[in-house]
């Protein structure tokens, strides 16, 4: 069921403008995928256009376009209205187009004024880069957005927020017309996206045209002019903000009604079995205990680097407490190492799962069957046949969908590596689950998969413990939900204080 | 992909297939291409004593080139192996002047290897130092405290039941040495290719940081790496020593390359992950091959080191300007 | 802005190395007078010019192990020049050398760049083609000091304001790479693309092109150093400067120069190089077995190793409001 709008008319008011940057029909595939088909998006001089659809849906892919990093495999791109082409990232620079990323992609080692000037730097004598000019420039610049950076500090230096403002004062620097944003609040503090917004309108003013990547729909109708929503690669909707509501956007982005996504399931839940008791790390967390039952789905809410992750790697053994307890079925549990924590019964699903939840390279069953290597094994040799068996069994339960058992992990879509990485984990026969961000980046059809799949598993009387910072993902499915902010627990919900007003407030500290 | 079947096959490409289309059939096309061809230009090579004499360029090596294979692909490496066999042919050397017999001498050689890898191993896992940077620096200590120990003096006198494990024959041509290698080999395929450990090794390679997320003690099998390439490192010392029937500090020296070379040429991928024993053995050959080969034909040691230069940079390179020249 | 200079790298070795000449001067204060500091330093001259090199290869993420091999090749093919045609003048040679390096620079600059393969073993393969090109090159003969002519091997010795030409050289380079490093496109650009390829490409840096000319820059350096080198002991042979690779690679580990890329300074490189000199130099003096040098060289890099990765140890996310406080 899709929503469509109608595509031909300006997204902006009456005045004709041309399109400072367009794409016309971009298709970009990689083997196996089609990451973005036909679409089209336009930005014009002084306008804040939001780009908004769910993880997956092809976002930075799009941006990627844009800067350069990827070709596209058809369609075009225009400046002006002329067709260009961006075969490096140094071509889009030069016509003005800059990004500002959600990992703040710069240089630990280089300093302030380096990151904002790299590859653009004033030159002075004998073509040498002009130093201090660059301290001057950086300095005016940093000035000009209300940071009070030191130029000659070395990145590494500064904090998160501080980062985040020389990515900004670095596309300031480039003298861009066309500036990205790509989730630019994410890791900043209320007081902190106030002042970005005020940098966006005094952007606008300076009559650059301005992509406005968020998930976040109460800064998309602060800010933004027009909106243009992807799903799976195409494009469904734009127009301009004022005709649009906060559900019709929804809608647009999923496909279908929010409320139905989520399993019904019954609560149903037994005797407790995994119990924490004062975690404390020296930086990250502190004063965590909760209490977890059989059949049980917690939820795990709060802001971006709110400590939720970092708590979880703890209680898996990535990374050592300096205190706390861990109790599981009643007797206390030692875990120095993920090794420990499978052996207890605890698993984790990441939310990295390239990186830290699937080994890409390796085949379907061999990423099944590491941790359970014991059990298919005789006397530490392989058996080949029973590893398969137990793959299967366990992608089979996931209803996994690849060409064979044999296929590497990383030429499966995210939906269905996270069902390997899943699969992976229930082959051990746990006790505790946790799972950081399961849906994220997945296709709708796996999230429904995995979503159901959790509901199986809580009624099977396995604990579960989920990340997640979707708010109707985390009231769909659990349980009861604990809020972190800044390192600890701002409050424990359940029933009808289940509530998005809650968590929210909770989550932000208001 | 077919959203309609619901059944997943094990496999799409059956093991033989895969094996007829890797590197090790290529590589073995090679080291066979070698063999005619050197069987026609001299007419010394179709020798049996000959070939079991060509042997001994590569079996000693090859003992380290294994557990060094298990090393890489687990993505860390050791430059210190040579070293290793200099410090513990010391250390037997200096144990034959106070007289101690060769089961003693065979012990120290060995444990010399083991300590020197514990040592190594400790440094990579438990400091967390970068593998390639600590044992550029183990390997100018190990060959230092030879120095140190014997300046530019030899040792020699070594008990004549000990000359067995380098020049003694178990049966007509086949020499104890090559036993040993093939045993080593033997054991070294099935670890890899037929253990969980073995299985860890790769995931690691493949993933550090998602074999630890599933629960392999990446550490701990780091360390047993080193432990391992230590050991085969005081194998190949006994061996050598043995052989030479001395000890300089310089005895095997820039050997650390070498084994490097017959690794990745074998086909170990130098970022780790991928590689298989099978294909380190045929690389041995090869090695030998082109050594004896070019030696027969009376070109300097040195010149073969162009053609295992060459060979070591053309198998990497010629499959990736193939597959540029394509596209 | 004084704390940040009190803690650097350059001000903690440079700490150390006078620390280590006031030990040295308790037993013979002869030698840190000028003359003899001076003298130390135009031995280690040619370790200096090609730790700057290599430190630039290494900020890339690369390693150039061909580095003592191109030294010698070049040497060789400069002496052969000058046996041939005596006359040619010493800026031609220098010239010859410098673009010949730079050549072999760029063989394995490409081979990096656009067939990707991994550096070390490009380089390990590259060492050994070379060594054997001079085989090649020279029949494995050695040209001594009287095939030579006069100019050739006066130039490194002739002495501008008390100081040999050689040392210049050296503090030329110490500027000129200085001057590159910090204030050129390219010299931030090194920086760049081994402290973070993947934020350098957003950037509009070709992370390969950056690398592609480290390794130029590292041939061009070890090409005149081969001049210098043969000129200054007025020898060429096959074996010249063997292994001298490591104490490069050592140089730069002592000075600071991360392995894992993005972290060094030509400062850091030099300061690394002398200590070392430092230490090769004085054994002798204090009556300490030469032999001892390559153990003592093998325990600074690991402890210089450690103390880099003590330094740049990933410090996590601060979450906690306590903590960001404290720190």
């Amino acid at each position: 069921m899709l929503m469509e709008t109608d595509q031909k008319s300006a997204p902006t008011g009456a005045e004709p403008k041309v399109p400072v940057l367009a794409l016309r029909e971009v298709t970009k595939t990689f083997p196996g995928v089609t990451a973005l088909s036909e679409v089209s998006l336009e930005l014009f001089p002084g306008k804040v256009t939001a780009l908004v659809g769910e993880n997956g849906a092809g976002k930075s892919t799009v941006v990627k376009i844009m800067t350069g990093i990827y070709q596209p495999n058809g369609g075009q791109i225009e400046i002006d209205g002329s067709p260009v082409r961006f075969p490096t990232a140094q071509d889009a620079g030069d016509v003005g187009v800059t990004a500002i990323h959600q990992e703040t992609v710069l240089f630990d080692e280089l300093s302030v004024a380096e990151n904002v000037f790299l590859g653009h730097a004033p030159r002075g004598r004998f073509g040498l880069i002009d130093t201090s000019a660059m301290m001057d420039h950086s300095r005016e610049i940093l000035d000009g957005i209300g940071a009070s950076i030191d130029p000659r500090t070395k990145l590494k230096d500064l904090g998160i927020a501080n980062k985040h403002l020389v990515a900004i004062a670095r596309a300031l620097s480039i003298d861009a017309r066309v500036v990205i944003m790509d989730e630019p609040t994410a890791a900043l503090s209320q007081k902190e996206i106030e002042e970005l917004y005020e940098l966006v309108e005094e952007l606008k003013a300076q009559g650059k045209a301005i992509l406005f990547i968020s998930h976040k729909f109460d800064e998309i109708f602060r800010i933004a002019d027009s909106y243009t929503v992807f799903r799976d690669g195409a494009l469904v909707g734009n127009g301009a903000i004022a005709d649009v509501t906060e559900a019709e956007l929804v809608k647009m982005m999923v496909g279908r009604d929010v409320s139905q996504i989520f399993p019904n399931r019954e609560r149903n839940t037994g005797d407790e079995i995994f119990s924490v008791d004062g975690y404390e790390h020296p930086t990250e967390f502190a004063d965590i205990s909760f209490t977890l039952r059989r059949g049980e789905i917690l939820g795990f809410y709060g802001l971006v680097g709110a400590g939720r992750s970092e708590f979880m790697q703890a209680l898996f053994g990535i990374t050592r407490p300096s205190s706390g307890k861990v109790t599981i079925d009643g007797e206390d549990a030692i875990i120095r190492s993920p090794a420990d924590a499978v052996g207890k019964g605890i698993v984790y699903v990441p939310e990295d799962r390239g990186r830290q939840g699937a080994i890409t390279t390796l085949p379907i069953f061999q990423n099944v069957t590491l941790p359970s290597l014991d059990r298919t094994s005789k006397n530490g040799f392989l058996r080949l046949a029973e590893e398969f068996k137990l793959a299967r069994e366990y992608t089979e339960r996931l209803d996994l969908r690849a060409a064979s058992l044999d296929t590497d992990v990383g030429n499966l879509s995210g939906g269905n590596q996270q069902k390997v990485v899943i699969a992976k984990w229930l082959a051990t026969q746990p006790k505790v689950i946790i799972l950081d961000e399961p849906t994220k980046g997945i296709d709708i059809g796996s999230k429904a998969a995995v979503h159901e799949f959790m509901a199986e598993l809580a009624a099977q009387g396995l604990a579960v413990i989920m990340i997640s910072s979707e708010i109707p993902e985390v009231l769909g499915m659990s349980d009861r939900v604990i809020v972190m902010r800044e390192g600890r627990i701002a409050t424990e919900v359940t029933g009808e204080d289940m509530t998005p007003e809650t968590l929210v407030r909770h989550a932000a500290g208001i | 992909m077919t959203d309609t079947t619901r059944f997943i096959p094990d496999r799409l490409q059956s093991p033989l297939e895969r094996r007829l289309k890797s590197w090790e059939t290529l590589l073995l096309t090679v080291a066979v291409s070698i063999f005619i061809v050197n069987s026609f230009t001299s007419p010394y090579f179709l020798n049996a004593w000959n070939l079991s004499d060509m042997t001994f360029n590569f079996t000693e090596k090859a003992m380290i080139a294994f557990a060094m294979a298990l090393l890489i692909i687990a993505g860390e490496i050791d430059l210190s192996v040579a070293s290793i066999i200099a410090l513990a042919s010391t250390a037997m050397g200096a144990a034959v002047q106070i007289g101690i017999g060769t089961p003693g001498l065979v012990l120290i050689g060995l444990g010399v290897g083991l300590i020197c890898g514990a040592f190594n191993g400790f440094l990579v896992t438990k400091l967390g130092l970068p593998s390639i940077v600590v044992t550029i620096g183990t390997m100018s200590l190990f060959r230092g405290i030879s120095y140190i120990i014997l300046g530019d003096q030899a040792y020699r006198g070594y008990p004549s039941d000990f000359s067995f494990f380098g020049q003694g024959y178990v049966f007509w041509v086949i020499s104890f040495e090559f036993v040993l290698f093939a045993i080593i080999a033997l054991i070294y395929f099935v670890i890899l290719h037929n253990t969980n450990f073995g299985r860890a090794v790769y995931a690691i390679g493949n993933n550090p940081v998602g074999a630890e997320f599933s629960g392999i003690r990446v550490a701990r099998v780091k360390f047993i790496l080193f432990l391992l390439t230590g050991l085969m490192s005081g194998v190949a010392a006994v061996c050598l020593t043995s052989r030479l029937a001395s000890t300089r500090p310089s005895i095997a020296f820039g050997w650390e390359l070498e084994i490097v070379t017959m690794v990745v040429l074998g086909g170990v991928n130098i970022l780790g992950g991928s590689g298989t024993i099978p294909g380190v053995v045929i690389a041995a050959f090869v090695m030998g091959l082109v050594t004896f080969g070019l030696g027969l034909l009376n070109v300097p040691g040195i010149v073969m080191s162009i053609v295992i230069g060459l060979l070591l940079i053309g198998v990497i390179a010629l499959p990736r300007l193939w597959e540029k020249w394509k596209s | 802005m004084p704390k940040q200079i009190f803690t650097s790298r350059e001000f903690l070795l440079t700490g150390a190395i006078v620390l280590l000449l006031a030990i040295i001067a308790t037993r013979f204060p002869a030698f840190i007078a000028p003359s003899n500091l001076a003298n130390v330093f135009n031995d280690t001259a040619p370790l200096i010019l090609l730790a700057i090199g290599q430190m630039i290869v290494i900020l890339t993420r690369c390693i150039d192990l061909s580095v003592a091999a191109n030294l010698a090749l070049t040497g060789m093919v400069v002496s052969m020049i000058n046996v041939a045609v005596p006359g040619l003048p010493v800026p031609i040679i220098i010239f010859v050398s410098v673009a010949f390096g730079a050549l072999l620079g760029m063989v394995n600059g490409i081979l990096v760049w656009k067939l990707e393969i991994p550096p070390i073993v490009v380089t390990l393969g590259t060492m050994t083609i070379f060594r054997g090109t001079i085989f090649l090159l020279s029949e494995g003969k050695w040209i001594n000091a009287h095939e030579f002519s006069e100019p050739f091997k006066a130039f490194p010795r002739t002495e501008l304001l008390g100081l040999p030409l050689m040392s210049w050289i050296a503090i030329a380079a110490v500027i000129l790479f200085s001057v590159v490093m910090s204030r050129t496109t390219l010299g931030r650009a090194f920086y760049a693309a081994g402290g973070n390829p993947h934020a350098a490409t957003y950037a509009g840096i070709d992370v390969g092109r950056t690398q592609f000319w480290a390794f130029t820059i590292s041939g061009a350096l070890a090409g005149l150093t081969g001049y210098l080198w043969v000129s200054r002991f007025a020898v060429a042979f096959v074996d010249l400067a063997g292994g001298f690779e490591l104490s490069v690679v050592a140089a730069c580990v002592i000075g600071g120069v991360a392995i894992m890329g993005g972290i060094g300074s030509v400062v850091g490189a030099m300061l690394g190089a002398l200590f070392l000199g430092i230490i090769s130099n004085a054994l002798p003096v204090v009556n300490i077995s030469p032999f001892w040098q390559l153990a003592i060289s093998g325990s600074a890099i690991i402890i210089a190793v450690a103390l880099n990765a003590q330094a740049n140890r990933e410090k996590g996310r601060i979450i906690l409001k306590r903590a960001e406080n404290a720190t």
